[in-house]
């Protein structure tokens, strides 16, 4: 989909769309199997994780801004949706749009500050900005501070589907994921995309073809905001618990670190890097504390070895097989 | 003033107490290619960024076509037809040499907004963005990546991008930085070929170029213009013997 991201050209690139094709369906066929044998809560829990590292990596990947504030926007609309379902009683697809487009609006806000600097500035305006959601959040009496919002019922998707049910529930949340999947392919490979790696690789040089990159940079950042919303309010619903964690800046970091862990700009390592993150979480459980140890030597080797992450190590391996 | 593209009045700016640039008045006639020289810390890149407003000047006037254009943004001069190159070779690394066009043709369709459109309809771009690689000899690079492009190539296709935006006046600097020999001679031809239907500008250190290419030689020394002429005149010009050798040649 995305020629400036393959390592190699394809020879025949009727035969690589075809493969990739192929793939894609084997994924799809492979998620609506998979909470047969895993548990769906962990399937749901990646998915929001996917969907909130893809994002975020929008902004790093395709336009080079290294945001350290995401978390505000998944866990603004955690409590938004939270409060929408719990407390006003709305539908929950009303429930979703509502917090998707407040944090695509946060998006702005914020964005509209930070993108007038660059590099580590931008970072820290970013950083800022989510602290400033954080101590709302702590503050505010709709959040409810640090025990924050409990059993936030799941509702009805449009009155039919009792999403209580948590394989009812799985569906919905990867439908979602897989639209929003191929929506983020489509806006890295429309104009606005390809404008977008214009101003990651030479930004003066966009400026000098005429280009206005603040818009185009305040854009990604809305579109990423709205996403990682979404992705947190679908959490939100599969936890039926909208806390502190999802604003803080750990979140934050952690979305930086499964984006990282993937593959940055690439379509599927946010995917890959989010699921390895989440099953790290869950399955070295048993360790207690020496979960984080194990992640950080996991992080720093990934950072070492192999910094295109794992789905740019996995491209290499197959190119060297292809080779010989 | 109708005689002149570009023209600047009393053109100066300080860094501090430090004036880069002094009281430039320069006058660059349509269709020619003219040439900024002068010994390192002469201010030619600062002239050339004033010029580009990618530096806001401190004092003058900048006149294109007629039109004061001195508190314009970057973007602005830059949809006039004021276009620049960079001294580091300035591509977009990431995209191939057709992209790289692509995104400079794309502007003026006014899509480049619509996030949920395919890149086929840009499709309207396709014929003008090969034409303008073959025209700097890119064909058969037209699917890799600039990142892995000899520089001279890169070169070559930074004036297509350049040229894609159609610019009335092109300000090229240091265009031959860092080419080898042969590289040099293709630039050389591109650069006149120009002259056909556009103006030129450009800050050029190696001296054989200037002497071949340019119409008009602007000589600054100190942020100040020195001289300025013909080639013939201007290097048999005493003062910029002089400082070109340094102070104490007399």
């Amino acid at each position: 989909m995305n020629q400036a991201n393959l390592s190699t050209p394809v020879a025949n690139p009727r035969r690589g769309s075809l493969q990739r094709t192929l793939l894609t369906v084997a994924l799809i066929l492979l998620a609506c199997l998979a909470p047969t044998v895993l548990y769906p809560t962990f399937l749901m829990k990646g998915l929001c994780f996917a969907l909130f590292a893809m994002a975020f990596n929008l902004l790093i990947g395709y336009v080079g801004l290294l945001s350290f504030g995401h978390a505000a926007f998944f866990g603004a609309a955690a409590y938004i949706v939270g409060h929408a379902l719990k407390v006003w009683g709305l539908p929950v697809e009303l429930a979703l749009v509502i917090a998707t487009l407040s944090s695509a609006f946060l998006g702005t806000i914020v964005g509209w500050l930070a993108i007038r600097r660059q590099g580590i500035y931008f970072a820290m305006i970013t950083l800022a900005l989510s602290q400033v959601v954080y101590f709302v959040a702590l503050q505010a009496p709709q959040t409810g501070g640090e025990d924050g919002l409990q059993a936030i019922p799941r509702g009805y998707l449009f009155g039919l589907f009792d999403l209580s049910d948590s394989m009812v529930l799985y569906y919905v949340v990867l439908a979602i994921f897989l639209a929003c999947f191929f929506m983020m392919q489509r806006i890295v490979s429309s104009p606005f995309g390809e404008v977008l790696r214009a101003i990651r690789d030479n930004e003066p040089r966009a400026v000098s073809l005429g280009y206005q990159v603040d818009h185009y940079k305040l854009l990604a950042f809305t579109l990423s905001a709205g996403l990682s919303g979404l992705a947190g309010a679908l959490k939100a619903i599969v936890f039926q618990i909208a806390s502190l964690s999802d604003v803080h800046w750990h979140a934050s970091g952690e979305v930086v670190l499964m984006t990282l862990l993937g593959g940055i700009g690439t379509a599927m390592g946010p995917v890959v890097g989010a699921f390895t993150y989440a099953a790290l979480q869950n399955y070295l459980a048993p360790f207690g504390s020496w979960v984080f140890i194990i992640q950080g030597v996991v992080f720093v080797l990934c950072v070492l070895v192999f910094r295109d992450g794992i789905v740019g190590l996995l491209g290499r391996i197959r190119n060297r097989i292809g080779f010989n | 003033m109708s005689d002149y593209i570009l023209e600047t009045q009393g053109l100066g700016k300080a860094f501090g107490g430090f004036m880069a640039v002094k009281d430039v008045a320069l006058k660059v006639r349509p269709n020619t290619v003219h040439a900024l020289i002068g010994p390192n810390g002469a201010g030619k890149t600062t002239v050339f960024n004033l010029l580009t407003k990618f530096m806001p000047p401190t004092s003058g006037h900048i006149y294109f076509k007629g039109k004061e254009i001195t508190q314009m943004t970057p973007v602005q001069v830059a949809r006039l037809g004021l276009v620049r190159s960079f001294q580091i070779s300035a591509v977009f690394s990431g995209l191939t040499v057709f992209e790289n066009l692509r995104v400079a043709l794309a502007r003026p369709l006014g899509l480049s907004f619509k996030f949920w459109r395919s890149l086929d309809s840009l499709k309207s771009t396709d014929a003008r963005a090969n034409e303008l690689i073959e025209a700097v000899g890119l064909t058969e690079f037209r699917d890799t990546r600039a990142a892995d492009l000899a520089y001279g190539r890169k070169r070559a296709l930074e004036l297509a991008t350049t040229l894609a935006l159609d610019p009335e006046l092109v300000l090229l600097d240091e265009p031959m930085a860092g080419l080898g020999q042969e590289d040099i001679a293709g630039i050389s031809k591109l650069i006149q070929a120009l002259k056909a239907d556009r103006t030129v500008i450009m800050v050029e250190h190696n001296l054989s170029v200037v002497a071949d290419l340019s119409d008009t030689i602007t000589v600054l020394q100190r942020g100040e213009i020195l001289a300025e002429g013909d080639y013939a005149s201007v290097s048999s010009d005493k003062r910029v013997i002089e400082a070109y050798l340094g102070g104490d040649y007399e």
